[in-house]
């Protein structure tokens, strides 16, 4: 790394110095590897749990609270694993949905012509981001949703029942029937039925990443010229058309890449599900480890498929960002 | 962000699983010498793994220090190894996590309300080793009085509370499909979330071993408007344990334990210990008490431990009877019957083999 | 209007309704007018907005003051605080406590009475008169709120004493001590950082407490402020790696970079204590509290030498040609005048990741650990104090809030203080 122009000594040659800056360095990490690995395999050895992948086909013996694949406790541990990835994304996808929405509306509320809301949108921000994630979703879970009340006392809406049991949604029901949540025998029953644990968790990813988002949507509001919004008020456009046509498309260069690593957190974040008894990834993968003591294949299994996901969220942000840059002329 | 260097990192990771398929399941049990005695010595305390917030099994008060049936194991444990039962170091463990603890050496001994199943002695499963079974029990479900449930069948398509990584857990999973009862597990990593979820109206019942419940309903604060129904889902031999391929520290700790049964059949108690070994000394007839206190013979040493660890232990903590009466017996908030509990000479399962 | 940086907190407002010129002075209600009701939608949607705010502050005060059941935090304080830190040895931390609040008095007031050339030398600007006003309210309201002992009210009290003497001594007469004390200021933090440390494990004559008795707030601390200052140079060091032109130190950085920013931190954590203790020799894996802080410290270096990074590619390479043609070697140069800009730049993104890093101290409660979460839920299962969530949980996010808060106003303070553009109104 180091070397001059004029000749000089070996240690100080430029062509000489980097490779043994390297082979000091690739030598080090070799050895530290090595000396890790090497136990590794040789304590699992010791223990009976080198790594072996057969595991995954005896059965769970476990059940699952909810599912969006069928799952029995006499079916294997893929399955489980399975499962857990599945409900693993459904929050995620939503979540991703969610804290977009909520981040765009309270990052446009910051550029409000009224002063309380652009105020409140800030003190959402601020309260938010300083508090710790695992810290709310527990809030939400024990505090909120556990508090609510059950049967004919839960919370009604047109269309939407809340209740300690479960969110209850109006849905599709067979052939396409529109139906709403119904009381049958002192139990909701609905066609679209998100079980309290998940809801918990989702309100706490939607209203923590929002915070985030609406910081990556206000910088990027932010970024744009005032002269446009002032060309686009000057052509009669309101408020709102001129965020939406003018200054969002424009905004949205600069979004797409903070929010790519805003999606990556919060689907790295919907691991503290477990905090909450919702059966996500990481709560399959310690009750797995728990009954098979296999360390290390679950957590490989881990590490793969939260890699996966991070792959995925990058891959598709990416191909909107190319999207969103080609509008520029 | 370029997605590229992230590919990277799934080489390694295919590497992995690629590997992981030829490799095969050796069960090996090691049989390594170990020094896990030798470690404790040195370290001058017992690293004990508990619960830690169940009352009558290990509970930390509000003063700091532990009560307990498994937390008293542990102190006998160290009273034999060490000489002082004031020397354990109490580390409170999930249930989740407490074999990983056990196996990384973590803690020397799990005295963790811990069922003893095949799959977590065997080599090729959790592989540890167990040690006597200090309370038998066996796995209840918990409801709210007013929920009217009596049978299992009434729980049908309910939610019902467990805590993850238990083999209450399985066995509510095996009971629940053999009568073909559907219902939703809600899972939680610890007691305190199962529980809460519990008492916060969201399943309506909880599942553990019946000890566990009643020492819990014992806390709450209408323990009368909780009940448990009248089932038995399983056998839950509560053992404490110790890692495999240590078999000496394993005979200690095994031995400590046997001891505190033995004192009980020989009517050895905290108060009369001390009179019980000026006895022995004096009274050279009688052999069986001479060799179990130590006054003859080389059990302890034969164990690695001192000569006089039993008489130690027994002034430290008293015998099972003793334990059992003032962590969960019927003097205790829990006021738990011995029932299968008690000597086997009275009817029950606690028995020792012979010191000798 | 320029691109700020996300996280500035005063941005003004865009108004594309043309907004009244500043320099018209205006009167109260003219100004609540023009926030609040000026126009008819926004008439309606401040009017509902102050009606939703009126009700949610009057249930909470309700609750607060009327349902809720304080005792859960005033019986706990001490575990809150410490965990089961033994009793007969908790003078240590009263120790550590009072060498630190003198230490801040000490060095806050020596920052005001070396006022940077570029700023006014006001010995009490109002900022600082509003910190001790802040101060004094928290002693003599927190302790009391706590109901602690008439003792340890004493205590905070004369401990807030001693920190705004010291500010008080510093700013007058700091000027006039010999410079080579001075000098001994700063280095005097990290000194202390290393008596804390004994202090609070022990060591030097004093008796051992094991780290599975630390707790509550000392754990939370101690644990961010060790991963926080281990993971400085980690970031450093591996950010040089990626921008390096050797490929073995590029790759092992990215290789680094990438796999602790690939994978949630409970999953390292869980890495860290079930299987960790597999790849070190027996008796080599260091006991579980400290392999939760490596993890932490591993995990906040990935996401520094990101934002060192940034700071480095933002730096013109001109200024590295520049440094290099001058004769300084490559350490040189890149100690001398590539890191010092980069890591100005990079400050703000380091100071978000070390608060976000505190709050991600919550996860070890996660793995069983009693930091203040941990510590909370084992209070909660006490009989006692059965299903008191929310007064606990509530009390925490306050406390996180604050701690968060202020550690993002002194970041902003600390930019304002390096920025060599900045210039004095």
């Amino acid at each position: 790394m180091s070397g001059t122009f004029e000749r000089i000594p070996w240690w100080r040659d430029r062509r000489v110095v980097p490779w043994i800056v390297q082979a000091v360095v690739g030598l080090v990490l070799l050895l530290v590897i090595s000396l890790l690995v090497g136990n590794l395999v040789r304590n699992l050895t010791g223990a009976g749990l080198l790594l072996s992948w057969r595991w995954l086909g005896q059965p769970a013996s476990f059940d699952v609270a909810e599912s969006l694949i069928p799952f029995d406790a006499s079916m294997p541990y893929w399955r489980a694993l399975l499962v857990g990835l599945v409900n693993s994304l459904r929050v995620i996808v939503v979540g991703l949905v969610g804290a977009t929405l909520l981040g765009t509306a309270v990052g446009m509320a910051s550029f409000s012509s009224n002063g309380l809301l652009r105020r409140l949108a800030r003190v959402y921000v601020e309260v938010i981001r300083n508090i710790p994630l695992l810290l709310q979703l527990l809030f939400w879970y024990f505090v909120v949703f556990l508090a609510l009340p059950n049967g004919t006392a839960a919370f009604q809406l047109p269309g939407v029942v809340v209740s300690k049991s479960g969110l209850y949604l109006a849905w599709f029901a067979q052939g396409f029937s529109w139906q709403g949540p119904e009381l049958v025998n002192g139990v909701w029953q609905a066609p679209l039925r998100l079980s309290v644990e998940f809801t918990a968790l989702l309100t706490g990813l939607i209203t923590y990443s929002g915070a985030f988002i609406a910081e990556v949507v206000r910088g990027g509001i932010a970024s744009v010229p005032q002269g446009q919004w002032e060309a686009a008020t000057s052509l009669g456009l309101h408020w709102s058309a001129s965020m939406r046509s003018v200054v969002l498309p424009q905004a949205l260069r600069v979004i797409v890449p903070g929010l790519n690593s805003q999606y990556i957190s919060l689907a790295k974040n919907s691991a503290l599900a477990v905090a909450v008894g919702y059966v996500d990834l990481y709560s399959v993968s310690e009750t797995t480890l728990n009954q098979t003591g296999r360390a290390l294949e679950v957590f490989l299994l881990l590490l793969g498929s939260y890699l996966i996901i991070d792959l995925l969220i990058s891959a598709v942000m990416n191909g909107v960002n190319q999207l969103v840059q080609i509008r520029e002329r | 962000m370029q997605p590229s260097p992230r590919w990277l990192l799934a080489l390694p990771l295919l590497l992995a699983f690629a590997l992981g398929g030829c490799a095969d399941d050796s069960g090996s049990g090691g049989g390594v010498q170990s020094v896990k005695l030798s470690t404790i010595r040195g370290r001058g305390k017992l690293v004990c793994g508990v619960d830690g917030k169940l009352p009558g099994f290990s509970f930390l008060g509000p003063d700091g220090t532990y009560s307990g049936l498994d937390a008293d194991t542990c102190r006998a444990v160290a009273a034999a190894v060490l000489g002082d039962p004031a020397k354990v170091e109490f580390r409170d463990l999930n249930s989740s996590e407490r074999f990983a603890a056990l196996a990384s050496g973590e803690v020397d001994m799990l005295a963790r309300n811990t069922t003893m199943t095949l799959s977590r002695d065997s080599a090729g499963g959790n592989g540890i080793s167990f040690g006597p079974t200090t309370f038998y029990d066996g796995q209840g479900v918990m409801v709210p009085v007013a929920s009217g449930a009596t049978t299992l069948q009434d729980l049908d398509g309910k939610p019902i509370c467990v805590e993850s990584g238990t083999t209450t857990e399985l066995n509510l999973a095996d009971r629940m499909r053999e009568q073909g009862i559907s219902y939703t597990p809600l899972k939680f990593q610890t007691g305190d979330q199962t529980y809460a979820a519990y008492l916060g109206g969201r399943c309506v019942a909880v599942t553990s071993d019946r000890s566990q419940l009643a020492a819990k309903r014992s806390s709450f604060p209408n323990p009368d408007q909780h009940t448990l129904l009248p089932v038995v889902m399983s056998k839950e031999p509560l053992t404490p344990a110790s890692v495999n391929g240590d078999p000496a520290w394993a005979d200690a700790m095994r031995w400590t334990v046997f001891a505190l049964f033995q004192a009980e059949e020989l009517g050895i108690t905290k108060a009369n210990v001390a009179a019980k070994v000026a006895e022995a000394k004096a009274n050279t007839n009688q052999a069986d008490l001479r060799r179990f206190l130590g006054v003859e013979g080389d059990f302890g040493k034969q164990l690695g431990l001192p000569a006089d660890f039993v008489p130690k232990t027994i002034a430290a903590v008293g015998n099972y009877g003793e334990i059992f009466e003032r962590n969960v017996g019927t003097g205790s908030p829990l006021k738990l019957e011995r029932a299968e509990n008690r000597l086997w000479t009275e009817g029950g399962l606690i028995y020792s083999p012979p010191f000798r | 209007m320029t691109a700020l940086p996300p996280g500035s907190a005063t941005t003004p407002p865009l108004r594309p309704a043309s907004p009244a010129p500043p320099s018209v002075q205006r009167s109260w209600a003219g100004v609540l007018r023009q926030e609040l009701f000026a126009s008819r939608g926004d008439g309606l949607v401040s009017a509902l907005l102050i009606l939703l705010i009126l009700a949610s502050a009057v249930g909470l005060l309700r609750w607060a003051f009327g349902q809720a059941q304080w005792a859960v935090i005033q019986v706990n304080t001490t575990l809150f605080a410490v965990g089961r830190y033994p009793i007969e040895q908790q003078w240590r931390l009263w120790l550590l406590v009072v060498l630190v609040a003198a230490l801040s008095g000490l060095s806050w007031g020596l920052l005001r009475a070396f006022p940077r050339a570029d700023r006014s030398g006001e010995l009490w600007p109002f900022n600082d008169r509003l910190a001790v006003a802040l101060l004094g309210f928290l002693a003599a309201w927190l302790p009391a709120a706590l109901a602690l002992g008439f003792p340890l009210q004493v205590r905070w009290w004369a401990i807030t004493g001693l920190l705004v003497a010291m500010r008080w001594i510093a700013g007058h007469w700091g000027r006039s001590w010999p410079p080579r004390l001075l000098k001994l200021v700063p280095l005097s933090w990290p000194l202390l950082y290393l008596l804390g440390m004994v202090l609070i494990a022990g060591g030097l004559g004093m008796s051992q407490v094991s780290p599975s008795n630390w707790g509550g707030l000392l754990l939370t601390l101690l644990m961010a402020s060790f991963a926080i200052l281990l993971s400085f140079p980690i970031g450093v060091v591996v950010a040089l790696g990626r921008r390096s032109d050797l490929p073995l130190l590029r790759w092992s950085s990215v290789l680094y970079i990438e796999f602790i920013r690939g994978a949630p931190l409970i999953t390292l954590l869980f890495l860290g204590q079930n299987i960790l203790g597999y790849m070190l020799p027996g008796g080599w894996a260091p006991d579980r509290v400290w392999r939760a802080a490596w993890v932490l410290t591993f995990f906040c270096g990935a996401y520094l030498a990101e934002a060192v990074r940034a700071g480095l590619s933002a730096v013109p390479p001109g200024q590295l040609e520049a440094a290099r043609s001058l004769g300084l070697s490559m350490p040189q140069a890149l100690q001398r005048v590539v890191l010092p800009q980069a890591l100005r730049i990079a400050l703000p993104a380091a100071v978000g990741q070390f608060i976000s890093l505190l709050q991600d101290t919550t996860l070890l409660s996660l793995i069983g650990l009693l930091d203040l979460l941990g510590t909370a839920r084992t209070v909660m299962a006490n009989p006692e104090f059965l299903g008191k969530n929310a007064e606990v949980y509530l009390t925490l996010a306050v406390l996180f809030w604050c701690c968060c808060a202020a550690l993002g106003l002194g970041s902003r303070a600390l930019e304002r203080r390096l920025d060599p553009t900045h210039s004095p109104a």
